[in-house]
């Protein structure tokens, strides 16, 4: 965990006030709502379709036990007993009422949270792996970096009012959770052949209504240099990207229109006015960061317990090790996923109780620690292996033990036209009526992995362009209609599916999907090829042939 | 998509001017009385492009009630209900369209 200063306990003290006093002169009259709306969603507030939603940020999704016991007391008392884990590692309460914000934002400000930076032109909430810090894959606790970027970015005067919202994600394993490739800058920490640490750098990734992988524009940037190099990057685009037009003003665009060589040239003219200033990174600067980072006092314990051996002796337990237990560095640990979406259930919500639970559970096992994956699932990354059955059994006690992680059921879902005023059509009871059609278990086991995303419009929060199987709903005559796409992937071999067809409307979904996933299971080489690799290997057209002959 | 409120207006049918509360982003249509009502019922109803422009000026004329007003279409029932006019209104007036986590 990273432990916040007196300076941040301040600093969110006075924003709070702040606020305060904004939300205040608005109810009075004396600021007009052209005045108070870039004020408010400066602090993560919106108007949706039928109430305010306050968005928080969730740095690089690392919460501690009391920071999700205060959102469920946000919840329970601001809100409807529920939140909504989004794809960018944050939590939206839907129902907030603006009178109250101020007392909300205030509760959750005391434990160090807040929602500067998730809305606006600036540079968003870092994100990175929810496996940070506890996976054996990687070579450095990428949080680190986040935190750096965090510190760096928050308030940043010359990067408050950007062309357009500037996205960075970072991974430091080889297996990228963190969609690094699909973000405005994404960084990979490697190692170079002598052993130093630093960036792969990519550049003009993202989604939206015109989606791009991002373009390598540097192999290896030290990590003493991060901050000059993002600073060089963002005062590129500052100087070149679009104001005028909004479709056109995010960095892909102009790394699009000036070709990632003309980019990266100008970005490393600026980088080599600015590495050696003020911005370059002592060892001082970064270990007084890694310093604040509290890392469990693991004990010496073996893999593979007599209790969980025993335990693994039932099945349903079992099934749950396989799909949701994961490999710790650390031997006789483990890494747990506990799943966001029960076959039926709005995916990514919890409600105040299940957050209550899950802070129990946190501290009973997991040193206080909970992380927020972008696939909207949360996770204890730090499970003593021997108390895995106990915490299997609490957490099937509250529906929380769906073991369906990775498998077709565990959709990534916008709010849509449910709650969001720029949706054109519903997402979450598509997702909903999806996973009812696979809620059979060993079926879904027997498909294998399979991620479906699915957005409620052409700003793509649900990632659908990199679902290996997308849905994008449309309107139509007033009617929703859905886009399918096939082959799309999020992680290091991240590539934007390809349209299956014409849309189809609300009811055919679900059903076109399945056929898509029988064609799948018909055509795939074995049980061991997943869905992905099948559609890469054949491409969408026999799953066109078949499908739309059936619709 | 552009939200109601950035798009061109076109009235081809009954049309209400409808708006979120300030203090809670509650749901609200414009009344007859130039008040705002959370009842749908209460709504004032014009049929033509010039009506429903001067009742969205005479909405905006004053922001600290409602904010964000848009002109909606609705549907008259025989029996003189209202009705929202298409999905969004539906689900603005209904709430999401599935049950609620609880």
């Amino acid at each position: 965990m990273y432990v916040y200063d007196e300076f941040d306990r301040a600093f969110l003290a006075e924003r709070v006030a702040e606020f305060r006093d904004q939300v205040g002169r608005r109810l009075s009259g004396a600021l007009s709502e052209d005045e108070f709306k870039p004020l408010r969603l400066m602090n993560g507030v919106y108007l949706q379709l039928h109430a305010y939603m306050l968005r928080v940020a969730i740095p690089y999704g690392t919460l501690n036990s009391d920071q999700l016991r205060r959102m469920a007391h946000v919840a329970r008392r601001y809100d409807r007993g529920y939140g909504h884990f989004t794809t960018r590692q944050n939590i939206q309460f839907n129902w907030i009422k603006l009178e109250e914000l101020p007392e909300a934002m205030a509760a959750l400000a005391e434990v160090g949270v807040h929602g500067i930076q998730t809305s606006g032109n600036c540079i968003r909430n870092v994100t990175t792996d929810q496996w940070a810090g506890a996976t054996p894959e990687e070579c450095d606790d990428p949080r680190i970096w986040a935190e750096i970027l965090r510190q760096y970015s928050t308030l940043h005067p010359e990067f408050t009012y950007l062309p357009r919202k500037f996205k960075i994600a970072i991974t430091a394993a080889g297996h990228d959770r963190a969609a690094i490739k699909v973000h405005d800058v994404g960084l990979r920490l490697h190692r170079n052949d002598q052993g130093e640490l630093g960036f792969e750098v990519l550049v003009g990734g993202g989604l939206g209504r015109t989606p791009f992988v991002g373009k390598h524009i540097r192999p290896f940037l030290p990590v003493r240099d991060i901050l000059s190099y993002i600073e060089a990057i963002m005062r590129v685009y500052n100087q070149y990207g679009r104001r005028d037009n909004i479709y056109k003003a995010r960095i892909k665009i102009l790394v699009h229109e000036i070709g990632a060589e003309e980019f990266s040239k100008a970005v490393e003219t600026e980088f080599a006015a600015t590495r050696d200033g003020a911005l370059r990174l002592t060892d001082e600067m970064i270990e007084e960061i890694r310093a604040r980072f509290l890392y469990p006092d693991f004990e010496p314990l073996a893999d593979q317990p007599a209790e969980l051996v025993e335990a693994l002796a039932d099945q349903r337990f079992a099934a749950w090790h396989r799909n949701s237990v994961h490999k710790h560095k650390v031997p006789g640990y483990s890494i747990v996923t506990i799943s966001l979406k029960p076959i039926g259930a709005p995916p990514g919500d919890a409600t105040a109780d299940q957050m209550d639970l899950v802070a129990d559970l946190a501290e009973a096992y997991g040193f206080r620690e909970i992380r927020v994956g972008h696939e909207q699932n949360l996770c204890l990354p730090n499970v003593a292996q021997k108390d895995l059955p106990e915490l299997w059994r609490r957490l099937e006690a509250a529906g929380l033990a769906t073991p369906n992680v990775n498998h077709i059921s565990d959709i990534i879902a916008c709010p849509g036209l449910d709650y969001c005023a720029l949706a054109n059509a519903r997402a979450i009871p598509v997702a909903q009526e999806i996973a009812k059609r696979f809620a059979d278990l060993d079926r879904s086991r027997g498909i294998g992995r399979l991620h479906i995303n699915i957005s409620g419009c052409i700003n793509a929060c649900g990632h659908h362009h990199v679902g290996h199987i997308g849905i994008l709903g449309v309107e139509k005559n007033g009617q929703e209609f859905y886009q399918i796409t096939l082959g799309g992937r999020a992680d290091e071999q991240a590539q934007l599916g390809t349209l299956l067809g014409p849309a189809v409307s609300y009811e055919q979904v679900p059903s076109l999907i399945e056929d898509v996933v029988d064609t799948y299971m018909e055509l795939r080489a074995g049980p061991h090829e997943l869905f992905i690799d099948t559609v890469t290997r054949l491409g969408v057209e026999p799953f066109k042939e078949r499908v739309y002959a059936a619709h | 998509m552009a939200a109601p409120q950035q798009q061109k207006l076109k009235v081809h049918g009954p049309v209400a001017v409808t708006a979120n509360r300030l203090t809670d982003g509650a749901v609200v249509w414009r009344t007859q009385g130039d008040g705002w009502s959370i009842d749908l019922a209460d709504a004032a109803i014009v049929t033509t492009a010039d009506e429903a422009i001067a009742l969205l000026a005479d909405a905006q004329k004053r922001d600290i009630d409602a904010v964000g007003a848009y002109v909606a279409p609705v549907v008259l029932e025989a029996d003189g209900a209202i009705l929202p006019g298409n999905l969004r209104e539906r689900i603005r007036v209904a709430g999401p369209t599935f049950e609620l986590p609880h």
